[in-house]
């Protein structure tokens, strides 16, 4: 137990310290929120669908959380050769404990990084429609975080080469977050698209903080909310147990 | 033995290290040195074979095994983004050590390798030699039974080789802990070893102490003994893609 709030710790601690790496990283999620927010307003607004801005903001939130996530998990390729991950490898304790801390050291920090922009779309314009569903909101977001940061603990564990690293972006976590129907409503669209966007966990991770804060949901938060957990589920057993193959 | 695919890194290896003693692991690149440190260390397991150390074998008692040994591995395992304190203390816990056994021990550590007044820096903020040094220092923190040093001096100034050095000897005898090391550096094995085995191509060639190599081999030195033993090909291994994150690192700094 020890182990597992220690190796937290660390997570939470080094985000803290890095100011730099705060801002840097709100760079994309403003790119969209002010590029895209503004600028597909209009149409958005003659389409007869409402505010965009009200529309993509939570899918801003969990892109940053989608983000941040897969980023930490993904950096332990660096962390097992030049970093502080060796280390904790030969320690006279069980991987799983090492697992847990560290991934929910990253799901916190994105956690943390949804927070801040959470409020940078308040700024921006966005409006929740009640303050009471908020923390409910950042309990979907919590299994967004942790759904990712497991996932990327699984593809970090057998991760061979920097190379390896674009791949997983490019392939991974970019189609990830289009698919996932944060810019885009749900309704209407192709057979062969929305037959993808229904394999994302990151849709209903969406749909769910979107129907919280705005009452607009396409499936409803409690089927969002069930498939949510069961992926975060079988994700942090995957997750593990790929943790415990590594030969450093 | 440890075989990678069609590769064998290491094969016919035998030796056996005395408790309490200071035994160097020397060999060319590639020669299987980092392979058989991490076999001992329970980061990899052998495909054939049997290790023990302090009496158990890693491959199957891995947790009592970690806890009897130290190990400072050739790439760093610090974490830069925190301080010195928070990495010995992080270790503490890893390791299990009650907390005011780790408090005295960490300050006991720090000082000997005076490192106490810059224990509250970031780790990014210190040089090559205070990182390895810390290293070190926690690696001892647990007080473990055996000592694994894999190149610690590399890229170091002379300076920073002989303090380090003077003190692993003295840690060596006011702790009794047997330290296993590696090293390019003949003259830090001459000085620092009790006893030397040589490998090559996956094999030991030869086991002694500097004085026994050399009679062996009826050379004058220990770096002239190694030569006569391993030959003065060079081995150009291909790189791997740690080596070219080792460039990448290099590059950045980190």
């Amino acid at each position: 137990m020890a182990v597992i709030v220690v190796l937290w710790l660390r997570e939470v601690k080094k985000y803290l310290r890095s100011r730099v790496q705060i801002v840097a990283s709100l760079g994309t999620p403003l790119m969209y929120l002010g590029v895209l927010g503004f600028g597909l307003g209009p149409v958005f607004q003659r389409a007869g669908e409402g505010s965009y801005l009200q529309f993509m903001a939570p899918g801003v939130i969990g892109m940053t959380v989608l983000f941040t996530a897969m980023f930490s998990g993904i950096a332990m390729l660096w962390d097992r050769q030049f970093g502080f991950l060796k280390e904790t490898l030969v320690a006279p304790v069980p991987r799983l404990a090492i697992m847990i801390g560290r991934t929910l050291g990253g799901a916190t920090v994105a956690v943390l990084q949804g927070t801040l922009i959470f409020f940078v779309t308040l700024i921006a314009g966005f409006r929740p429609v009640s303050i009471f569903a908020v923390p409910l909101a950042f309990l979907v977001i919590a299994l967004i975080a942790v759904i990712f940061s497991a996932l990327a603990t699984a593809i970090g564990s057998g991760l061979k080469e920097m190379q390896g690293f674009q791949m997983v972006m490019n392939f991974l976590v970019l189609p990830i977050f289009f698919l996932s129907g944060a810019i885009y409503p749900l309704e209407g669209l192709p057979r062969v698209l929305a037959a993808f966007t229904r394999v994302d966990p990151l849709t209903y991770g969406v749909d769910g903080v979107r129907g919280l804060l705005t009452g607009r949901t396409h499936f409803g938060v409690a089927l969002d909310v069930l498939v949510l957990l069961s992926v975060g589920v079988l994700f942090v057993a995957l997750g593990a147990w790929r943790f415990s193959k590594i030969e450093a | 033995m440890k075989s990678f695919g069609k590769v064998t890194a290491v094969d016919d290896v035998s030796f056996d290290v005395q408790a309490g003693e200071i035994f160097a692991f020397l060999g060319p690149n590639g020669a299987g040195k980092t392979t058989t440190i991490k076999m001992l260390t329970t980061l990899l397991r052998p495909t054939s074979g049997s290790l023990e150390l302090d009496g158990l074998d890693p491959a199957t008692h891995q947790t009592e095994v970690r806890r009897r040994f130290g190990v400072v591995f050739q790439d760093p395992s610090l974490d830069s983004e925190l301080t010195a304190w928070e990495n010995m203390d992080i270790h503490g816990v890893l390791y299990h050590v009650p907390r005011q056994v780790r408090r005295e021990r960490c300050e006991a550590l720090l000082r000997m390798f005076e490192l106490w007044e810059r224990r509250d820096d970031l780790v990014k903020t210190f040089s090559g030699g205070m990182k390895r040094r810390l290293e070190i220092a926690r690696g001892l923190l647990h007080t473990p039974k055996v000592l694994f040093l894999d190149e610690p001096t590399l890229g170091l100034d002379p300076q920073s080789r002989n303090q380090m050095w003077t003190h692993v000897r003295r840690l060596n005898q006011s702790e009794h802990v047997t330290v296993f090391l590696t090293t390019h550096y003949m003259d830090e094995a001459d000085r620092v070893a009790d006893r030397i085995a040589v490998i090559d191509h996956g094999r030991i060639v030869a086991t002694g102490s500097s004085a026994e190599l050399k009679a062996q081999t009826g050379t004058d030195s220990l770096e002239a003994a190694f030569l006569a033993l391993t030959g003065t090909t060079i081995r150009d291994e291909s790189a791997s893609a740690a080596d070219q994150m080792r460039q990448v690192a290099r590059v950045w700094r980190r």
